[in-house]
């Protein structure tokens, strides 16, 4: 079943210039612009993009923070705008979150305790002491933490530690969807792998739907069953995540694919990385056309006259660019795992 | 968390016993602040200077509205110290026992400060907490309300107060508690912001958590720091407000007294060779301010570790 | 002779829990022209092998050992010694390049101030200098940009910057302290590229001190994986990634998703990064080793030759696999 459907989603933004009095028109800037895309129940969708590419505005006009100013987000066939208090307040039980900065999302005064807890106490405060600490014990437990270290304080733990903690508070509730910011970015490399595998183990254990929201590709890879590319606010392409990978038919997603090095020498000395120039243009004045033209390697005169739509040009591969074509920047045989390493 | 983590170690290996007690960052402060010999030695005169205020009455067989007409004729020559006739700060100049006003001095100057504080820390903090996390106009509207008492003359204000009604302690109380938490809402509206951007109140948002729990659990016991800081140094400000207040001759009424009024009096009697007058009541001012800031600074370094 | 000779470098700092052992005992070379990696996480003490190198330990730490850059001791010389012998042969570039800029000041007197003081160059000369320097690191219409604040760049932009106020001095020596962490990835390449330009053109050495090992095989002919204060295998970056005879980085290789290959699990190295305050006695990375063996957690392995690369493991490593 379709748990979310995001049709044609807008999120503008009034940004006031520098200086400027209080009557002043402020300026609009789009952070999010006709968003389309399902999520289907016990899936994993991946959200690409570099810093400013509206991924995290995204995420959060999904979990009802920050208002849509167009288009539609169906919460199980109904639209989030139009839903009652009642199904608002469901909706913020069904959807939660994971933060970037593991030990900033934790609020410092609070036991860990306290902090898991939480969602349970707002969301059911009907449920006893007793039930609640219950609760809070298997929930650390699943999430490889001591139950005994319920008291403790957020700076007793490490990174990673800390990620677990944010990982049970987003569960506690039995949430239909967790959408995770950036989960793994701030955490050392030899604890990235842990997050991810217990985010998988649970996601499987507990049905969730889940929206992984990262700039680095090859972890998005990893998690997702479908990615979805964001640029300056659109979006770029949409596929199955190893098919994005493989055969990415966007010039954008081609550029990224091609900027992340391999760790593996061989591999790396023998493959063309054509690095894409330029910097990301200002929000507020996005080009015309497609806002990607003014990096584009394939940029014609006519990519300045009008947003190119979001083609199905392959069953389930959307891309939007009409001079799209199949470059795969990773030269060498994929999915061939011939033994990495050692 | 270099410090942390061995314990959550130790924790591990003795894995499903009883909850293990965690180190909060209060705790850790406390710690901290109890290396800073500075501040635990001024912590130590404070509660001397509160046990003189409590008990320094029961010492003295003088009350401090008797006068001692024995002395009355001759206080410069034998109103000074003296273990014989137990005055042992000495008369002052209408010949009461300078011991027992110094008592009831520190009982008021003390009690002003701490109510000044007392009502800065409440009422700002929460006026403060609000403005900030709300924001928007409730934030515009609520900041000009502090700006424009702040540009009121206060000292102006208060002397008009004291003179047009009658001169009590309790309008001494109404006139400090009335300019006190103004500073402190606008510190606490600064931190504030900055705490409103951290993931965590994020993350409470996004659970869904209401507005005034957020504000409760989430803002302010991160604001109290700062407010704590401030409010010891609040403290003494207080105190001289009041003095200054008193030097001036509109604060407390006799026969009740402060440090202000007792300095006063002991300047004026400057030219009549009778310096512990002035001495006794500007010692004590003296030491609890300095005890105050030390103390002040103390908690600064405990509380915020980063800024050593 | 080597550029850069560091020689059983010890560094260690007073702390409120007791002293902290950041380095231990740690001996890399860097010739001239040469890039080497240094890798490690959080807690492995390679930003404080760089910071010793470049005499800018913090007040409670010390270093002990031995830094020769091009043959002249460089421990125990005086703070003026020391900061002409380093403004001449060695800069750095860090992480985030805004705790280097001053906010206040415009780029170009930043950058003219540098010349001025450690070259004694006029400042027209020195202004000419800058451009040149900023067109080297491809900034466009360098000549305007040198009269904007350092906000008023973008990141990738205010790193180009860092990197043309490093190279003023035509250093023989760069040291990259993680300087694309803070990036995005298509900017990062272009930095990558960068400083592969800037090391052909002007022949500089560089240390790239990175925990992302994708940019360590791009870039580097010889690795040093570091932890818990302490080299765990050193070699030529590629014997290194073909065959990693060290349990962590094997760990390490394994830990991370690629994209060039589909994974169902990743192997992860379990538990967390070390204490600095309390390491065991032997092996730093014992309690997380698959590998290890029962006098491991008291007998510091040495760092011995196996095949082509360097490691300090009791293990066998044929078995390490």
């Amino acid at each position: 079943m379709t748990l979310l459907q995001v049709r044609d989603l807008d999120v503008t933004f009034d940004v006031m210039p520098r200086g400027a009095w209080p009557w002043t028109k402020p300026n609009k800037l789009q952070a999010v612009s006709r968003m389309n895309f399902d999520l289907e129940e016990g899936q994993t969708l991946g959200v690409v993009g570099e810093s400013g590419s509206g991924k995290s505005t995204l995420a959060r006009a999904i979990i009802g923070t920050v208002e849509a100013t167009g288009g539609q987000i169906l919460w199980d066939g109904t639209d989030l705008r139009t839903m009652s208090a009642r199904d608002r307040r469901a909706h913020r039980r069904e959807v939660q979150m994971i933060f970037q900065d593991p030990l900033a999302a934790l609020n410092p005064r609070m036991t860990v305790g306290e902090i898991i807890a939480e969602p349970l106490t707002t969301h059911q405060p009907d449920v006893s002491k007793k039930e609640t600490r219950k609760k809070v014990g298997e929930m650390m437990e699943r999430v490889g933490l001591l139950p005994n270290l319920v008291n403790r304080y957020p700076h007793e733990f490490s990174g990673g530690q800390c990620q677990r903690i944010g990982i049970a508070r987003a569960l506690i509730l039995d949430p239909r969807l967790v959408i995770c910011d950036e989960p793994v970015s701030a955490l050392d490399v030899s604890v990235q792998a842990q997050v991810v595998n217990l985010l998988k183990r649970l996601q499987r254990e507990m049905g969730l739907s889940m929206i992984f929201i990262a700039h680095d590709l090859s972890v998005v890879k990893h998690i997702s069953d479908r990615t979805l590319v964001m640029y300056l606010g659109r979006q770029m392409e949409q596929a199955e995540a190893r098919e994005l990978v493989r055969a990415p038919r966007h010039p954008y997603t081609q550029a990224l694919i091609s900027s992340v090095p391999i760790p593996d020498p061989v591999r790396e000395a023998a493959r063309e990385r054509p690095v894409l120039e330029g910097e990301l243009p200002s929000p507020l004045d996005p080009p015309s056309g497609c806002v990607f033209r003014t990096r584009c390697p394939k940029a014609r005169p006519d990519c300045a006259r009008a947003r190119p739509p979001l083609d199905e040009v392959e069953p389930g591969h959307l891309v939007a660019c009409p001079y799209q074509e199949v470059i795969s920047p990773l030269d060498t045989p994929l999915s061939e795992p011939a033994e990495p390493v050692g | 968390m270099l410090a942390g983590r061995p314990a959550v170690e130790a924790a591990e290996q003795a894995a499903h016993m009883e909850p293990v007690k965690g180190r909060s960052l209060w705790q850790d402060a406390r710690t901290r602040f109890f290396h800073n010999k500075a501040a635990v030695a001024s912590m130590v005169i404070l509660v001397l200077v509160g046990l003189f205020a409590a008990f320094g009455q029961f010492v003295t067989p003088w009350s401090n509205e008797e006068i001692d007409w024995a002395l009355l004729g001759s206080i410069p020559e034998q109103g000074g110290p003296s273990w014989e006739n137990r005055h042992y700060f000495g008369v002052d100049e209408t010949g009461r026992d300078l011991y027992a006003r110094v008592v009831q001095g520190t009982r008021i100057s003390l009690m002003v400060g701490i109510v000044g504080a007392l009502i800065s820390v409440v009422v700002g903090t929460a006026w403060g907490a609000i403005a900030g996390y709300v924001g928007g106009r409730v934030d515009t509207i609520m900041m000009r309300i502090v700006d424009l008492m702040m540009s009121i003359p206060y000292m102006f204000v208060l002397i008009l107060l004291l003179v047009v009604f009658e001169r009590s302690i309790f309008m001494l109380f109404i006139g400090i508690g009335l300019i006190s938490w103004l500073d402190m809402a606008r510190i606490a509206r600064g931190q504030t912001l900055s705490i409103k951007n951290k993931e965590f109140v994020e993350a409470a948002i996004a659970t869904g958590v209401s507005t005034p729990r957020i504000i409760a659990r989430h803002i302010v016991p991160n604001l109290l720091g700062v407010v704590i800081v401030y409010a010891t140094l609040l403290v003494p400000q207080m105190i001289i407000f009041e003095s200054f207040i008193s030097f001036l001759g509109l604060g407390v009424q006799e026969p009740s007294t402060s440090w202000g009024a007792l300095i006063n009096m002991g300047a004026d009697n400057m030219r009549n060779q009778t310096p512990w007058m002035l001495g006794f009541p500007l010692a004590f001012f003296v030491v609890t301010l300095f005890a105050f800031f030390f103390i002040g600074d103390g908690l600064r370094d405990a509380l915020d570790p980063k800024d050593r | 002779m080597a550029l850069l000779d560091v020689d059983n470098l010890a560094v260690s700092f007073r702390t409120a829990d007791g002293i902290v052992n950041a380095v231990n005992g740690l001996s890399i070379s860097v010739d001239g022209g040469e890039t080497l990696a240094i890798v490690g996480e959080s807690g492995s003490g390679k930003s404080q092998t760089a910071f010793a190198v470049m005499g800018l330990l913090a007040r409670n730490g010390s270093a002990s050992g031995s830094i020769k850059l091009d043959g002249t001791e460089l421990l125990g010389l005086s703070q003026a010694e020391l900061n002409r012998k380093r403004a001449e042969q060695v800069a750095m570039i860090f992480q985030d390049p805004m705790t280097s800029l001053n906010p206040y000041l415009r780029v170009g007197d930043q950058m003219v101030e540098v010349l001025t003081l450690h070259k004694g160059m006029s400042k027209r000369a020195a202004l000419k200098e800058c451009v040149a320097m900023l067109e080297a690191v491809r900034i466009p219409d360098a000549r305007g940009r040198l009269s904007m604040y350092p906000h008023e760049f973008s990141g990738g932009m205010r790193q180009r910057i860092m990197i043309a106020m490093a190279l003023l001095c035509h250093p023989r020596l760069l040291i990259a302290d993680e300087p694309t962490t803070a990036l995005d990835v298509t900017v990062q390449a272009q930095i990558m590229e960068l400083l592969a330009d800037i090391r052909r053109d002007f022949g500089t050495a560089m240390i790239l001190i990175t925990h992302d090992l994708g940019i360590v095989a791009d870039t580097c002919e010889r690795t040093v994986v570091m932890y818990g204060g302490r080299v765990m295998e050193q070699g030529a970056t590629a014997d290194l990634f073909a065959r990693p005879s060290h349990p962590y980085t094997l760990g390490l290789l394994k830990a991370v998703p690629r994209l060039d290959v589909d994974q169902d699990e990743l192997e992860t190295i379990p538990g967390d990064p070390p204490d600095m305050s309390r390491l065991p006695k032997g092996c730093p990375f014992t309690p997380r080793c698959a590998f290890r063996l029962e006098q491991c957690a008291d007998v510091q392995p040495d760092l011995l030759p196996w095949q082509n690369v360097l490691r300090a493991c009791h293990a066998d490593p044929e078995k390490v696999k």
